[in-house]
């Protein structure tokens, strides 16, 4: 079967440092895949080098079997790969409401709409409607999004994601930084996602990348160390050399 | 639960759809504006020069206010718009206003389209740097083709037919000043619709963080080549009507002063909510009266002194000034829905639900 996502030494250089080196993926549809690694491993380069925001220095990356390398950021998101930030990203002056009507607007195709006007789509209405409430942001869906709180945003930071309703959905640390409570309420959504959504998770708490993945792949200094089930992964020595002091219970 | 209550579908419509409905401010804006027709007759030349500044700084607020791509040379569509409607009147190409003014718009769209690949990279002061360029070349060209545009001397022997072929331009301005009154309300009428539309929002998400309106497929280069385009036309027509307007088109139409001169008059009236330059406009040419008669020689010294206060109260962002204002228009005329700013600290507890 042609995995969902491929890369093919895939190479960034940032002048003399190599910031990925011969990095080879290859998520299978339905994938639960973690990629972890130290701080400063390039695991926010792969990310970047996924969705286009860099351009690899040689390699290829393909989506269903398809070079993407050359696609634009925002068309890769049409083609089904969607991200989340590690450190938020989102519009500061507009509403949950209206960045979630744009995410949703963009994916239907009516996005670029300029002589309708905004919300008078019911498919779209509803679609927002949905998400604000599986999300939690109902409560604070007219505020504008600079002043909510912090849980507040990171959960419209992983919402707008699934306002583009990925196939693909890259998550850079989509825990970092959040309080409990939410922090339980991101990981419930991400674990019901659909069998058939093929996620890539980058993380640094090991007990969400153990209860999560059912495959691990251990990036060091730009280069993979190990790919495995995370059983295997959690006993490899160079990875315990890499992780000093951290237990593994897989 | 996943599903949305219809009461949420209906509430999140109306919310949507609030900041595209006319409120009391903006209905009293243009009656007042309307009403100078008949209150002030005897003010219409210097009213027309208001309108015309106030549609031209329209179009910057199109691209600063709405998309934020900052500009030091907006007079290059400006100065083209107008020497397009001069050559269609002296030559006899197209005699009817209304027509040329489209065609000369619609031309400095295209020089609007083509000059916009050169502001989709870089920084701020790149886009500063650039469009200043576009501009300088622009003038330079026009002062070199003396031929077509009358060079240093500006182009003379312009003869504007009626407006609709009916209404005759007149010594005192009255045709001129409802004519352009009119182009600048249906003008301001359709960048309002559009600034209110799907593809008007995805603009203020790309000046915001425009990595982000990419990650949510936004296709950003597109959007900002479409608003760009769309704001030269806007500006082109500007220029037009001052050719009309004058029967005269000279290369101060394209000159850096002019270009300066609309990002202050922008700034002074706020960015990013329309009104700005037309507001804008109206204190720009009081303030210059005023202040000239104080101080003959000494008025851009007013100037300089206003716009650095602005700045400095506005502080984070030039367009920030007005905003306390407009909040304040917000409860009187729900310009926007109200958006309580105590709520940031009971939301805290809200999240459980």
């Amino acid at each position: 079967m042609t995995p969902v996502l491929e890369t093919r030494a895939l190479e960034k250089h940032f002048g003399g440092v190599v910031a990925a080196s011969q990095v080879s993926l290859r998520l299978e549809k339905g994938a639960r895949h973690a990629l972890i690694g130290p701080n400063g491993a390039g695991k926010t380069t792969i990310i970047n080098l996924l969705t286009g925001v860099l351009r690899p220095t040689s390699g290829e990356i393909l989506l269903d079997g398809k070079d993407i390398s050359h696609v634009q950021p925002y068309e890769r998101v049409r083609l089904g790969m969607v991200r989340t930030f590690q450190i938020n990203q989102l519009f500061g002056e507009l509403t949950p409401l209206e960045s979630l009507g744009l995410a949703v607007s963009e994916r239907l195709g009516t996005g670029g709409d300029w002589w309708r006007r905004f919300g008078t789509r019911s498919s779209v209405i509803d679609e927002i409607g949905d998400l604000l409430e599986r999300f939690s942001l109902v409560d604070v869906m007219r505020e504008e999004t600079a002043i909510l709180p912090y849980g507040k945003q990171r959960l419209l930071e992983i919402a707008l994601a699934f306002a583009c309703r990925p196939r693909l959905l890259l998550l850079d640390e989509p825990a970092a930084g959040v309080p409990d409570l939410e922090r339980q309420e991101i990981l419930a959504t991400i674990a019901a996602l659909p069998d058939d959504v093929t996620v890539l998770l980058i993380e640094h708490d090991m007990d969400i990348v153990f209860s999560f993945a059912d495959r691990i792949s251990v990036l060091v200094n730009g280069e993979m160390l190990v790919e495995g089930p995370p059983a295997e992964v959690a006993r490899d020595p160079r990875v315990r050399a890499v992780y000093l002091g951290e237990t593994f219970d897989a | 639960m996943l599903k949305a209550t219809r009461s949420h579908s209906t509430e999140i419509a109306g919310l949507l759809t609030a900041r595209a409905r006319w409120t009391v401010p903006e209905i009293a804006f243009w009656l007042v504006a309307f009403a100078t027709i008949f209150v002030l007759p005897d003010r219409h030349l210097i009213l027309t020069e208001i309108v015309i500044w106030a549609l031209f700084a329209l179009s910057l607020d199109l691209i600063l206010g709405f998309a934020g791509i900052i500009s030091l040379g907006h007079a290059a569509f400006f100065g083209f718009g107008a020497y397009a409607a001069g050559l269609l009147a002296k030559h006899g190409l197209i005699v009817e206003p209304v027509l040329a003014l489209i065609v000369a718009g619609l031309a400095s769209a295209v020089l609007g389209f083509f000059t916009s690949f050169l502001v989709l990279r870089g920084t701020d002061l790149t886009r500063l740097m650039v469009t200043l360029g576009v501009a300088l070349l622009l003038r330079e060209l026009a002062n070199r083709f003396s031929d077509l545009t009358g060079g240093a001397d500006g182009m003379q022997g312009i003869e504007i037919g009626p407006v609709l072929g009916r209404f005759d331009f007149d010594l005192y301005g009255h045709t001129a000043y409802v004519y352009s009154l009119i182009v600048l309300f249906v003008l301001f009428v359709i960048a309002r619709r559009i600034v209110r539309s799907p593809f008007g929002l995805s603009l203020l998400a790309i000046k915001d963080n425009s990595l982000r309106a990419a990650a949510v497929g936004i296709p950003v280069n597109r959007r900002l080549v479409a608003i760009y385009t769309i704001a030269a036309g806007y500006a082109g027509v500007a220029g037009a009507l001052l050719t009309q307007t004058t029967a005269f088109a000279s290369l101060e139409g394209l000159a850096f002063e002019r270009s300066a001169d609309v990002l202050l008059v922008l700034i002074i009236g706020g960015a990013g909510y329309l009104y700005g330059g037309l507001i804008g406009a109206v204190i720009f040419r009081f303030a210059h009266d005023w202040m000239a008669d104080i101080t003959p020689q000494y008025w851009q010294f007013w100037i300089g002194l206003i716009l650095v206060l602005i700045v400095l109260v506005g502080r984070e962002r030039i367009t920030g000034w007005t905003r306390p204002i407009r909040r304040l228009a917000d409860r009187l005329g729900n310009w926007r829905p109200a958006r309580p700013r105590a709520l940031g600290a009971s939301s805290r507890e809200g999240g459980e639900r």
